[in-house]
């Protein structure tokens, strides 16, 4: 009896001890963020104070109504920007969907010379950190007129998006059975039927997590945006942060409302679609 | 319903050749079962002719229309897999109609033929499921039931029961024997189980190594195999092989006893040569526990080393001629380990195989 007890005992404090520590974990993971909509929602003072002030002592919505004003108090071209990165993030994740799942297919189903080599030079391409790009890539940008163009971003994210579908949806259709396409073709499909009525659908989840990486991977992108955009007709949200940084001061309650405006788009996006990423992840990260 | 019949048909890969110029002639409405160990080219042989493999060489014509470049959807055959194959992202009654709405028949029609073939295959109560609801056995049913929505000309079934459990298959078994009275049709069935083929089968095609080695009705091809290896293929326990060499008017089975040579095969052997002798555990019987035995015959003593008891009859493991061999007891009685019996060899139920083609000598 005694023996149990000290055994239930046990389990009870390892299981205190599992929630504290999942608790820390989540606390590093999230204050940032958390830190960040709560800035954005207090005066300069507050945000800058030392010690800081865990407890605002007040919340306002002046860096958001400085934001949307005009141009001279403080107001950025939110709707601007926000316009830029959608086009940008949406046809550039479209574009690396679409070529991701012609070469995830081709790898997954198709025998061909070279293919291994195709391959590993493809993930070698991520390997390359993507900032070491900038110089050269604004070389060819500026010579090919298209710097400062929604066109030369989508170009670059597409390139940068299309390894890891790739890679992905090819692990997704390597989970379908390929019998599921032969025993469509028996039944009267052609080749492409075969795949956008079977393959495609049952494939489907691993397309749609696919898609999101890309599309958080163009919506959040700094480093590359930051050199090859400059107007406000081409600046992405992540660049139009640095619209709140003047030659002396930084504007942190007004970067912070930029953030949040930034996040909010994401964060529905993850909701909708987080069954499909969590299967994605699982499912299609099996294979290599 | 129609004829398939396959003219010296070759499958290479690169340079690797994995069917040798087969011929085949199958009737209309006939069942024939293509058996054989794996990799003997019977899933090849059955994947082109459903146009899944390309042909190297030769002509395959369904009906009466030569089939070699058409594909799958232009051939008019149905075809079960060995992992059923059903689309997972849809329902019983979809993947039942699937075929029909591909070829855009009218609802009603696809609503009529799904329900016709639910019916047969009691599928009815399951119609709303999606597959990954379904056990093992019905979701065999529903590639069955993919297939005759159909009417196709030719059905294809590729090993459709070796995912399922012995009871299970022994079950569909039946089902499928009847299904094939039922819709009258020209079926090729692909499988590794010898007692399937026999079961099944109008005629059976053994294949091993890319060739066909026997073509024949179940019967016949028991009772007449044309080598050692349809020899040992077709039939459980697999027939024993001894061999030995003539001499006179004898066979003397290397390092064991000396039988007569059976009349059926007299004329067919000549003094000195090499040959095998072929017998079933039936034809192998210790005495008082034999089946009553006309002509000839030939007795001997044995050591028992195993016994299998099934109950009607029990099987003996010995040894004769250096080599491990079975008999069968009838009005079985225990028998010891190691206990030594006459036993009887039915000579007319022999078969004799020359030993260097291997090939029967009946």
């Amino acid at each position: 009896m005694n023996e149990n007890l000290q055994h239930r005992i046990r389990a009870q404090l390892l299981k205190v001890l599992h929630f504290a520590t999942l608790f820390v974990a989540m606390a590093i993971i999230c204050v940032p963020g958390l830190w960040v909509v709560l800035n954005s929602f207090r005066p300069t003072v507050e945000i800058m104070a030392k010690p800081p002030v865990w407890i605002p002592g007040e919340l306002n919505l002046d860096n958001y109504r400085a934001m949307f004003g005009a141009v001279g108090e403080g107001g950025v071209p939110v709707l601007q920007y926000f316009t830029n990165s959608l086009i940008i993030s949406v046809s550039s994740t479209l574009i690396a969907i679409l070529v991701g799942m012609a070469g995830g297919y081709a790898f997954a189903r198709y025998r061909f010379k070279g293919k291994t080599a195709v391959f590993i030079g493809l993930m070698l391409t991520r390997a390359v950190p993507g900032v070491s790009l900038s110089l050269p890539l604004f070389i060819v940008m500026a010579k090919t007129g298209l710097i400062d163009t929604h066109l030369g971003l989508i170009l670059v994210y597409v390139a940068l998006n299309v390894p890891f579908t790739i890679w992905l949806i090819d692990g997704f259709f390597r989970q379908v059975p390929i019998d599921l396409a032969e025993a469509a073709e028996i039944d009267g499909c052609t080749r492409w039927q075969a795949f956008w009525k079977v393959e495609f659908p049952v494939a489907r989840a691993g397309v749609a997590s696919a898609g999101i990486f890309a599309f958080l991977t163009s919506w959040n992108e700094y480093a590359l945006a930051s050199q090859l955009t400059r107007s406000t007709f081409s600046k992405t949200m992540p660049v139009g942060l640095r619209d709140f940084t003047s030659e002396f001061t930084i504007n942190w309650g007004g970067m912070c409302a930029l953030a949040v405006l930034m996040i909010i788009p994401a964060l529905i996006l993850t909701f909708l679609v987080q069954k499909h990423l969590i299967a994605g992840l699982t499912f299609g990260g099996v294979k290599g | 319903m129609a004829q398939v019949l396959l003219q010296n048909v070759v499958k290479k890969y690169g340079s690797m050749q994995v069917v040798h110029g087969i011929d085949l002639e199958i009737e209309d409405n006939e069942f024939v079962v293509l058996v054989g160990p794996s990799g003997c080219g019977k899933s090849t042989t059955l994947r082109m002719i459903a146009g899944l493999e390309a042909i190297s060489e030769g002509d395959i014509s369904i009906g009466d229309r030569i089939v070699n470049d058409l594909p799958p959807r232009h051939r008019n055959i149905s075809m079960v897999f060995q992992n059923y194959a059903l689309y997972p992202h849809m329902s019983v009654r979809e993947n039942l109609g699937f075929s029909l709405k591909i070829a855009k028949r009218p609802q009603e029609e696809i609503d009529k033929a799904v329900d016709e073939a639910a019916q047969i295959l009691s599928l009815s109560e399951y119609m709303d499921r999606k597959p990954g609801a379904l056990s093992g056995g019905q979701r065999q049913r529903v590639a069955m039931g993919r297939a005759i929505v159909r009417h196709p000309e030719v059905f294809l079934f590729d090993e459709p029961l070796s995912n399922l459990d012995a009871k299970l298959r022994t079950q569909m078994r039946t089902e499928i024997k009847k299904l094939h009275q039922k819709v009258k049709s020209t079926i090729v069935y692909v499988t590794h189980d010898q007692v399937e083929a026999m079961t099944l089968a109008d005629r059976i095609v053994i294949m091993r190594d890319g060739y066909i080695e026997q073509v024949g009705t179940p019967l016949e091809v028991f009772e007449s195999p044309a080598n050692t290896f349809v020899a040992t293929f077709i039939g459980s326990p697999p027939m024993n092989l001894l061999e030995g060499q003539i001499l006179g008017s004898n066979i003397a089975l290397d390092g064991g006893p000396v039988v007569e040579i059976p009349s059926t095969v007299k004329a067919k052997v000549s003094e000195g040569q090499k040959v095998i002798l072929g017998f079933r555990a039936d034809n192998l019987m210790p005495v008082g526990h034999s089946m009553p035995m006309e002509g000839e015959f030939a007795e001997f003593e044995m050591t028992v080393n195993l016994s299998e008891p099934l109950g009607t009859e029990t099987l003996l493991f010995g040894s004769l001629a250096g080599k491990e061999v079975q008999a069968k007891m009838l009005n079985p009685r225990p028998v010891k380990n190691g206990e030594r019996l006459q036993f009887t060899l039915d000579l007319t139920r022999c078969h004799l195989f020359d030993a260097q083609t291997q090939q029967s000598l009946r």
